[in-house]
Formats: structure tokens, C-alpha cells, sequence
């Protein structure tokens, strides 16, 4: 038995002040039913609880955007962030997924995005007679650089929600490409993953004009000792 | 429905299991004592991967971590944050508290920032000081031996640096700073503002077969799947059943009050599972109390009896009073400097600062008692929702037209990328009788237990440090060669002040004391009116400090803990 199946025996559910259940005792079926709920979760959602995972689902089950509005999201992503070899763009980010997603998970955020769908086809249809998502390129381009500059000195909520929505289309197409795996890999972030911190690299403290404090440094951790167990003199001194 | 009651008799009935409870779980237990854990929320253990978010990626997520199911981002490890489905809380109108609950076992330890400072020697001596609140009844000398224990058997990074009130102690070497600490090292400099190593419990080192070392994923609110990191369960709670201690666990179990006999000694607590939603009962010669300094007044003003009838341990009328939070500002700035950065190497570091710097001031200049300590973060860390959202909204810091579309988005995202640098003052607020929680016996939570409403003010006293911090991090921006974000709040937004409870270290509630009459504990933690009830939590701080409190949660906890094993054997309880 592993150590933490041995702490999990150690847990006594509600019934066990009076019933005397045993120290092993196995759980109860409807543990067993969130479990096995959670696991086959986690596969997919990353270590949620059972009330977290039942409203992922139940979000996926609702439908916001009907599949013209998909498409429509899809044709002004790659319009706001274009597809670059080699790391691709919004639709390989997933960034039509999560529009869909956010538009049902922060609810004030869904009639901004379809409002401002209806919007884009509207232009496009008085402007050039055809739907935004069948307009070509430059089509595309003239309708978006009337929408894509917004007043910074004004609250956002108080203008045009036309540009509202862009400003939210571009929002969530950036840092939907940015948080996907292809968006990562063009960042070019080395992070979340197991490594030893050994300080700043030479040719980057070159770069930004700084330098590490030598008598800083010598309080710093001595990588080649981690592994050693910490012992320290009645001064608090570390010894090893 | 008749209360199902539990017929063995525990030594110690200990409730939550976070940073006091856990504590006083390792020492009892480790002392042969048969002990009792009663945990609100569910079991947790960080290193099972069916919970664990630690090195997840925000693509796994349909939301991408955005922070709609837990407040501070969908991979902290919190279970419950501001708010926790059923379980209300209220405010007295015109009043504004928030509280941070973490339903599950080890409690907020499992995603707390890990900055562990001691309490400094005027920490504890208040009044003496400059005549605001109280003296603790006990010393910086009182409480030192245990701060030295702590930092052997948790492990807590740092330096000795000799300062007077940021006392040394038993460190392990900290990491070396980011590009970023670097500028901020330079620019606080240039201010006469110390700037040391930062202090948190992660494990730079080994310090004993049972725990990993840090590798530095950044990720410590996520909890520590290798126990890098400290978390009551996993670095307190799983030893001390590992060593064989006699350590029951009840979770899903949300005590409603203490019991007591006709004597007015405590018998042990009821508890309402959540499994079943029926209430038992569990028997012990000691409660402990440790479900953090509001839930434990709340128990304690819900266990009305005969000999009690104001609440248990309040025959003073002080049971939740003197509640009070750190203060709190923050501000970020853009470093020029650090702009166009190569992304060559891996930054993510320790979960949290390798430098900060600690309270300078001389307080006989300035217009508030009391100091704070500046956090600082930025770097290039790990893409999660919202990142690029506002893509080049810094343009307008440096000139140029914010918004557009196209392929500048992408050199503008890199551009910026590690260039924002961001600062949290956490200071001291005073205690005051004025601010308290105490039962609304208007409300209920979904087990029929009467809830806490809250009433807090703050004072022109902090008011004042909130600017003060402000004042400071706009002067360190521009040493560092940037431009603050946002202007300085002003009166109108109480200079930026966090609202209370907002920096998550509420304090104060059940006060320790020699005088029974203005105090709820002994200055062992042991209840005036009732011997056999302790309190482990930070509810016993007779004041904060400009320091984070776990650190003393955990060495009170242990003090007290040794004092419950001592008059145990002397049969005095």
C-alpha cells in the first residue's frame, strides 16, 4: 500500500462516530460514483472538483453562437491575429472554442458578442452586400479599422458597441492564441515544467545592463547541495 | 432527530486542519495523544493527480484559468474563496469585510504565498511602542525558541541579515533574483529602502526524506505535488499519522458549537456532516479550536449553554472583537528597460518573490503608527486567461496608439512580455474593539448554523499608510526607469486601500491576555472561562505586524501544544 492510499484508509466518513466503521473500511458506493467522476474529469479538466466539473458540462452542453456565428467568429480572429508559420493561429489556438465558452461562463460578456456579430454582417451587408464571413480580405480589413481604435480616454462601457465587441474579439483572440499550445510555443515561454533556477543568464543581464551582487550571490542557494540535508550550528549558520 | 452520538472519548478533538490546527495535530499526535481532526471541507492530499492543477496548462482548461469557479484563477488551489456556496456571511450597512474560506483539509495553507516572517520583538509590544492597542502578555522571547523549531522542521528560506525587528533564524538558501528583482533591487536602492531576500517556506534544500525540492515551477498556490511547498496537511497532518500517531480525520464536518457539561467544561463538539446533513456528536477531554480567527468566534458565540449563556470563553464580551486585516495597496509600472526580452531561459522561479523589502520608516516622521513590507512580482510567467488581452494597451505609456489588429499584435505581446513590474504593500492595521464579527441572528448557512456579520472600518491611521505605500512605489517605478499604470488613488478611494479582509490575514478575534475581563485566552491560548478549550488560530494575535501571520499562527500553536501535553500530565485538565 502507497503512503497516500494509507492516509486515504485513515479518513472516516460522516457515519463513523457512531458506527464504528473500521480503520480500513472501503468507501461507500456514492464516493465511489464522485470518484470515478472526477478521474474521468480530470482527463479532461485539469483536477476539478465534482460541483466544478457538473457545470463545465453543463456550459458545454448549452449552445450560444449558432454555426454561421462560429464561423463568423473564426473568419475575424484570423482577420485581428493572422495564421503565421510556424506556429499557426487563433483556429489551431482553439480561439472559437473559447469564445463560445466565455460568451456562456461570464454571461454579461454574450450579448456584446452576438450583438456585435449581428453588427459586423449588418456593415457588410449594407456596405458590400454580402455576409462578413464570404467578404474578402480587404473587405474584412476596412470593416475592422472602422472599429478597432477605441477612445482611451473614455470608459469603454460608454462607447459604440461596436467597438465594445472588438475590443473583446480581439481580447479573447489573443490571449486565446497566446494561452494555446502553438501561441506558447510562438511566445516562446520555457515554463511550467520541472528545472533548477540557477539566476539570470549572462548574455540577458548583459542585454538589460544589470549584474548580480557578488556578496548577494554567495547567500544564494549553491545548487550542487540541494540534495543535501539542511543542518545548521546554534547560530543558525547552515552547515552543509 | 435524535444526535448521534460517538462513544469513544478522544484527548483532543482538534477543529480545521489548516495552519494551527495542523501544528497541533503534529505535536499532540507525535506526544501518543489520541486525537480528532474535524474538517469542514473534504479530504485533499496536493500529491494526488486526480486534483492536482500544478503543471497544467492553461489549454486544459475550456476557460483557460480564467478565474469564474475560484477567484484567484481556475488552478489555485483553494476549495471556496470569497464566497462558498450555502454558506453566507453578512455586513452591518455601510460596512465592507470580505473572507476567504478554504473548505478542505490543510485549509488556506494549500494555496497561501508562503511568506513566512517572524513576528519582531515590538511586534508583540504594541502599546509600549507608541501607545496604540495592547501588549501582547507575552514576548518575542516567549515565542522564539518555537520560531527556531518551525524553521527546522517546515523549512523556510531566507537570510540572516541582523535586523532588529525581522529577526534571523534557521534559513535555507534563498534563490538567486529574476531580471526583474534585479531593477527593483536597484530602484529601491536609490531610495534608501532596504531590499533582502525574500522569506518563504518552500524547500531550496532537503531537509528530510519525506519531502521533495523546490523545482521551481512558480506554482506554489497551486500546492506542491512533491511537498516542496508547506501545506498542513501534507508537511504536518500525513507525518504525524506516517509516524503512527493516532489521528483521525472527519471531513465534511461543520461543527456547530461546542459541547459542554454541567460544570461548563467542554465535552467534546457537535458537527453537522455534509454527507447526510444530520448532526453528531464527538467526545474529548480538550477541544482545540483552530478553524481560523472568525469561524472559531463564530463557534464559540454559537456554543450558548446554561453555564455559558453569553457564548462560550465570552464572559469578557470580547469574542469577536478586535478583528482585524493587514492593509493593503498595490501598483504595477512599465520598465522600459525591460522590454524586447529573450525568452531564452525559464524564469518561473519559487511561487512568489525572491526579494522584498521590510519596514524602513521611522514612524516619528510620518503620520500612522506602524509599518509594511513591499512584495514585489513580474516576469515572464506562465500564459493563462487574460494575458494579451488587453495586447497593446501599454502603447499608450510609451506614446503610441493602443488597439488595431493584425500581425503587430504579435510583436507587441513580445514586446512587452516580463516588462510590467508589480508592488503589494502589506502593512499593519490596528486593532480595534470597534471592528468585530458577531452572529447574525438573522441568518443561517444551509446546516441551520447562524452565520457571522461583519462590521469594519478603517481608520485615517491606515488610510494614511495606503498612501504612504503609494507615495513609495510610484518613487520606486521611476528609479527604476518606468511608468507607473495608474495614477495615485486619492481621498476619495481611500488612497487605494485594500478593503478589509481583502489581504487575507484576519486577525484578532479571540485575544489573548492576563486580564480575563478584556481578554479571550490565557496567554497559552487556553480559554479564562472554560480550562479545557484552546485556540490555535490567528484569532489569539492581540495585534498584527507588518509581517504575514501564518509563520506565528503555527509557532503559537506549537507553544500552546506543548503547554496542553504538559497539563495533561499534571492531570489539571
Amino acid at each position: 500500500m502507497d503512503r497516500r492510499k494509507s492516509i486515504q484508509t485513515l479518513i472516516l466518513g460522516a457515519g463513523a462516530a457512531t458506527s464504528g466503521i473500521a480503520l480500513s473500511s472501503c468507501k461507500n458506493e456514492s464516493e465511489t460514483a464522485v470518484d470515478e467522476a472526477i478521474s474521468s474529469g480530470t482527463e479532461k479538466f485539469f483536477g476539478r472538483t465534482p460541483a466544478e466539473l457538473k457545470r463545465i458540462e453543463k456550459l458545454n452542453a448549452e449552445q450560444l453562437f449558432n454555426e454561421h456565428e462560429m464561423e463568423t467568429i473564426a473568419a475575424l480572429s484570423v482577420v485581428i491575429l493572422p495564421p503565421k508559420e510556424p506556429h499557426g493561429g487563433p483556429i489551431e489556438a482553439g480561439v472559437p472554442e473559447l469564445v463560445e465558452f466565455m460568451g456562456k461562463d461570464i454571461p454579461s460578456m454574450g450579448p456584446t458578442l452576438l450583438g456585435g456579430l449581428m453588427w459586423l454582417d449588418h456593415k457588410s451587408n449594407t456596405d458590400y452586400g454580402v455576409e462578413f464571413k464570404s467578404a474578402t480580405l480587404e473587405q474584412k480589413k476596412e470593416i475592422c479599422d472602422q472599429i478597432c481604435w477605441h477612445d482611451t480616454e473614455k470608459p469603454l462601457d460608454k462607447q459604440p458597441l461596436e467597438i465594445q465587441f472588438f475590443y473583446m474579439m480581439r481580447g479573447l483572440t489573443v490571449t486565446g492564441y497566446y494561452t494555446s499550445k502553438v501561441g506558447i510555443a510562438d511566445l516562446g515561454y520555457k515554463g511550467n515544467s520541472p528545472n533548477v533556477w540557477d539566476g539570470v543568464p549572462q548574455d540577458v543581464l548583459d542585454q538589460h545592463g544589470v549584474a548580480y551582487d557578488p556578496e548577494w550571490i554567495a547567500k544564494c542557494i549553491d545548487q550542487s547541495t540541494r540534495g543535501t540535508i539542511a543542518t545548521w550550528d546554534d547560530e543558525g549558520n547552515l552547515l552543509t | 432527530m435524535q444526535i448521534k452520538e460517538s462513544a469513544e472519548v478522544y484527548d483532543v478533538i482538534i477543529v480545521g486542519s489548516g495552519a494551527g490546527g495542523g501544528m497541533a495535530t503534529k505535536q499532540l499526535a507525535d506526544a501518543g495523544l489520541n486525537i480528532a481532526i474535524v474538517e469542514a471541507g473534504p479530504f485533499f492530499d496536493p500529491a494526488d493527480p486526480v486534483t492536482q492543477t500544478q503543471l497544467k496548462w492553461a489549454y486544459e482548461s475550456p476557460r483557460r484559468f480564467a478565474g469564474t469557479d475560484r477567484a484567484f484563477g481556475g488552478h489555485d488551489m483553494s476549495w471556496g474563496d470569497w464566497e462558498v456556496e450555502g454558506e453566507p456571511y453578512t455586513h452591518e450597512e455601510g460596512t465592507e469585510f470580505k473572507w476567504w474560506r478554504s473548505r478542505m483539509l490543510g485549509g488556506r495553507t494549500n494555496h497561501w504565498g508562503r511568506i513566512s516572517l517572524r513576528f519582531g520583538p515590538k511586534d508583540f509590544k504594541g502599546k509600549t511602542r507608541d501607545g496604540h492597542g495592547d501588549d501582547w502578555p507575552i514576548s518575542y522571547d516567549d515565542v522564539k525558541p518555537y520560531y527556531d523549531k518551525l524553521d527546522k522542521l517546515v523549512g523556510v528560506f531566507g537570510t540572516n541579515e541582523g535586523r532588529e525587528n525581522d529577526p534571523d533564524g534557521f534559513f535555507l538558501p534563498p534563490p538567486k533574483p529574476r531580471l526583474h528583482e534585479l531593477f527593483y533591487i536597484d530602484g529601491a536602492k536609490k531610495s534608501g529602502i532596504p531590499v533582502i531576500p525574500g522569506r518563504l517556506s518552500m524547500l531550496t534544500k532537503k531537509i528530510n526524506e519525506d519531502r521533495g525540492v523546490c523545482f521551481y515551477c512558480g506554482q506554489c498556490g497551486r500546492s506542491c505535488s512533491v511537498y516542496a511547498d508547506f501545506s498542513a496537511g501534507s508537511c504536518l497532518i500525513f507525518p504525524a499519522q506516517k509516524s503512527g500517531g493516532k489521528v483521525k480525520i472527519f471531513v465534511n464536518s461543520m461543527v456547530r458549537e461546542v459541547t459542554t457539561n454541567a460544570e461548563g467544561k467542554a465535552t467534546g463538539v457537535s458537527y453537522i456532516s455534509k454527507d447526510d446533513r444530520k448532526e453528531y456528536k464527538l467526545k474529548a477531554k480538550v477541544v482545540v479550536l483552530a478553524a481560523s480567527a472568525c469561524s472559531t468566534a463564530r463557534i464559540l458565540l454559537n456554543s450558548k449553554s446554561k453555564q455559558h449563556p453569553n457564548g462560550l470563553g465570552n464572559s469578557s464580551n470580547v469574542v469577536g472583537k478586535y478583528l482585524h486585516d493587514s492593509t493593503g495597496a498595490s501598483a504595477s509600472g512599465l520598465v522600459p528597460g525591460l522590454m524586447n526580452r529573450k525568452t531564452s531561459y525559464n524564469e518561473d522561479g519559487v511561487g512568489g518573490m525572491h526579494v522584498y523589502s521590510p519596514w524602513w520608516g521611522d514612524n516619528s516622521k510620518l503620520n500612522f503608527p506602524r509599518g509594511y513590507h513591499i512584495e514585489v512580482w513580474g516576469g515572464m510567467g506562465q500564459p493563462t486567461y487574460g494575458f494579451g488581452y488587453d495586447t497593446n494597451g501599454l502603447n499608450k505609456y510609451l506614446g503610441l496608439k493602443p488597439g488595431g489588429y493584425g500581425d503587430s499584435l504579435r510583436d507587441d505581446v513580445k514586446k512587452y512580455y516580463g516588462a510590467v513590474v508589480g508592488f503589494g504593500g502589506r502593512g499593519e492595521g490596528l486593532a480595534r474593539k470597534e471592528n468585530y464579527c458577531e452572529i447574525d441572528p438573522t441568518t443561517v448557512d444551509q446546516f441551520g448554523i447562524p452565520v457571522l456579520k461583519f462590521n469594519y472600518h478603517w481608520s485615517d491611521y491606515e488610510r494614511a499608510q495606503a498612501k504612504h505605500m503609494h507615495e513609495t512605489f510610484e518613487e520606486i517605478i521611476h528609479n527604476m526607469g518606468g511608468i507607473p499604470l495608474s495614477e495615485k488613488p486619492g481621498k476619495d478611494q481611500d488612497y487605494g486601500l485594500h478593503k478589509p479582509g481583502e489581504i487575507i490575514h484576519e486577525v484578532g478575534t479571540t485575544r489573548m491576555g492576563d486580564d480575563p475581563k478584556t481578554s479571550v485566552t490565557n496567554k497559552f491560548n487556553q480559554l479564562h472561562d472554560v480550562d479545557n478549550v484552546f485556540i490555535v488560530d490567528a484569532g489569539v494575535f492581540v495585534s498584527q505586524a507588518d509581517k504575514n501571520c501564518t509563520w506565528t499562527i503555527m509557532a503559537l500553536s506549537w507553544r500552546a501544544s506543548d503547554y496542553i501535553i504538559e497539563q495533561l500530565k499534571a492531570q489539571n485538565i
